[in-house]
């Protein structure tokens, strides 16, 4: 098992290390200059001075690892020692939004805590439902429970977020009135009162996701649980005159579990890139948020910071995802 | 005597029904799918609005009539009007256009890419361990924020070589298509990897055929099987990329109207007027609803081991 880590760990390094190469590559062609917003005043010369100490000048690679540094040092132990409060952040220049001047970590640790508990929250409902469903569907497959079931989980995956966003907002905040239709962040949970203003403005963005990520992992569920209704473990346990219960909820459900937990490890970063556009619809500003806005306004230094945390979200649950796997299914580890 | 043996043999070909394509057993068990029926139908129909409507319905899609703006339906405007009173029944035709081309070109582009690169990883044992690498980093890539990017960098550039329709074409076409070539990619070359060990590719190289026929004539037309349910699912992806793209405000200007765009546009006007964002949103659900059913049916007429039961 240790190996078998060694080996996924091995792979996901070097892969981090490319991804974080196209995306600086990609934003250093990017049009669009941190002097540009200079006043026009300023002589020549004196902005040549400036590009220098925002070190313009240096070839492609210096610039790079110069800025992997900051990427991966800096900004994190800054993030860190803000956190916890321990004294360990590393001196050194930070990364600067172009928009607001401060440092990029600072903005995105702001904005993580509402994209977690939003994206977090749609996930968690949707895994909770999506489970009995699955289970349910392929237990009683072709019944109407089965049948209906599917076509909600086609209906779910095919209507895209931004839709049935749009539609939530229409019925429960236009024509009901019981939900407020947009986020609002600076509201601060005091009181019973408050908490439940809260719970009402986090339903909305957090039921659209749901619904979504819901139908998708239900379709797995089903699939899982049908492969495994079938083997001849499940009837010897039936043969040795093991309750229906027993045999669904700890034997096939438990080995059906294992595709599944997967396929959840690995949706979570799809998830915090598909929130995004959740974020728009319900206007929360969250990563996503920032994100677009930072691309409005071609704000390239937050824009890689950005996207350079969702590459490693990528990579970490994808590995997570294979290392669970090799706990769950022996099978696989080759060792 | 000697005579006799091959005549009746050659009787009993006769009798035989001549040989039948296998595409119609396919169709014979797509048939049989009550949902992908029902998308295929749902799915021509909206081809038939899109591409035919406007020849029925000759509204300028892009004609401001500012008195008769924010209308709800009439005769006049099935739809009713935006706010500066283009009809909206004429936009929606003209944007399914877009978007429905958006979705087969990508769709298509992405295929190509995808075949090529599952093709030439799986049979080529050279390029496998390189390409499949490239395929674990796109597959790792985070896509919509690259979208965004890919999208927000190349625009102007495009627009100044194609002019401004072709080039936001092109650009979202191909930002899409590079980066959803992957899963085609991976099942391809799973096929091809199994095919090409077979005695008929064994007989063909034999003889003596080049690699390149080897593919053409022999591979690829038994990869088909899933490169046909890939492209469905490609169209849906692709039209749901486009939307989604229009609906951040950065895919297609506002003078094209893409059904992604109507409804960004709408969503302002969401409390007075709501049949401004239902109805492109339902024009975009029910084509990847029906594209998906399609793809489901078809998936299970592929399945020889489904196919006859």
């Amino acid at each position: 098992m240790f190996t078998y880590t060694l080996r996924r760990l091995a792979f996901a390094v070097p892969t981090v290390l490319v991804i974080s190469l196209i995306v600086f590559l990609m934003l250093d062609m990017a049009p669009g200059d941190p002097t540009g917003s200079l006043p026009l005043t300023i002589p020549l010369e004196v902005r040549e001075q400036i590009r220098a100490a925002l070190g313009l000048g240096d070839p492609v690679l210096i610039r790079y690892f110069k800025w992997l540094h900051m990427m991966v040092i800096i900004e994190p132990s800054h993030m860190l020692a803000n956190a916890t409060g321990w004294n360990i952040a590393v001196d050194g220049p930070r990364i600067l939004s172009w928009q607001t001047r401060s440092p990029v970590g600072d903005i995105i640790v702001q904005r993580i805590p509402q994209t977690l508990w939003v994206v977090g929250l749609g996930y968690v409902f949707g895994i909770l439902i999506a489970v009995p469903i699955g289970v349910i569907s392929a237990y009683k497959q072709y019944s109407w429970f089965d049948q209906a079931g599917t076509f909600v989980s086609m209906v779910g995956f095919s209507v895209p977020t931004f839709f049935t966003g749009v539609v939530f907002i229409l019925i429960f905040s236009v024509w009901l009135g019981w939900f407020p239709s947009m986020y609002d962040t600076t509201h601060r949970v005091r009181d019973w009162d408050s908490f439940l203003f809260q719970v009402r403005q986090i339903a909305m963005p957090v039921a659209v996701l749901a619904l979504f990520n819901a139908s998708q992992i239900s379709r797995f569920m089903r699939a899982s649980m049908l492969d495994n209704l079938n083997q001849d473990y499940v009837r010897t346990a039936r043969a040795k005159g093991m309750m229906e219960k027993t045999v669904l909820l700890v034997h096939v459900l438990r080995n059906s579990m294992i595709p599944v937990v997967t396929v959840i490890a690995i949706g979570i970063p799809t998830v915090f890139t598909g929130a995004i556009i959740t974020e728009q619809i319900f206007r929360v500003n969250g990563l996503g948020d920032a994100l677009i806005r930072a691309i409005y306004v071609s704000d390239w230094p937050m824009v890689q910071t950005i996207t350079f945390i969702f590459a490693i979200l990528i990579v970490l649950f994808n590995l997570i995802a294979d290392v669970l796997y090799g706990i769950l299914d022996p099978r696989i580890r080759y060792d | 005597m000697t005579d006799a043996a091959p005549a009746t043999a050659a009787e009993d070909v006769h009798d035989l029904r001549p040989p039948r394509n296998q595409w119609w057993d396919v169709w014979d068990q797509f048939k049989t799918h009550k949902g992908a029926m029902g998308g295929m139908f749902v799915f021509i129909s909206i081809l038939l609005f899109v591409f035919a409507g406007p020849w029925i319905w000759q509204v300028d899609p892009g004609l401001i009539d500012i008195r008769s703006r924010n209308q709800g339906s009439s005769w006049a405007h099935p739809m009713g009007t935006d706010q500066l009173g283009r009809d909206l029944l004429a936009r929606m035709m003209y944007g399914g256009r877009i978007s429905v081309a958006v979705g087969l070109a990508a769709m298509l582009l992405g295929l190509v890419l995808g075949t090529l690169i599952g093709v030439l990883a799986g049979y080529f044992k050279l390029m496998d361990g390189p390409l499949m690498r490239v395929t674990d980093l796109f597959l790792a890539l985070p896509l919509l924020p690259l979208l965004l990017i890919l999208v927000t960098l190349f625009r102007d550039p495009l627009e100044g070589a194609f002019g401004q329709a072709a080039g936001v074409f092109t650009l979202i076409v191909v930002a899409i298509a590079i980066t959803s070539w992957m899963q085609t990619a991976r099942i391809v070359r799973g096929d091809v990897l199994a095919l090409k060990e077979r005695e008929f590719v064994l007989a063909a190289r034999s003889i003596g055929t080049p690699a390149r026929r080897i593919n053409t004539r022999h591979i690829l037309p038994n990869v088909m099987s899933p490169i046909m349910v890939s492209a469905t699912l490609g169209i849906a992806s692709a039209i749901i990329t486009e939307s989604a793209l229009s609906f951040l405000g950065l895919g297609f200007p506002p003078d094209f109207p893409t059904w992604g765009r109507i409804l960004y546009d709408g969503r302002d006007w969401i409390e007075q007027y709501p049949a401004r964002v239902v109805w492109p949103g339902v024009l975009i659900s029910l084509t990847v609803l029906s594209v998906n059913f399609i793809g489901d049916g078809l998936r299970d007429a592929l399945d020889p081991r489904i196919r006859g039961r």
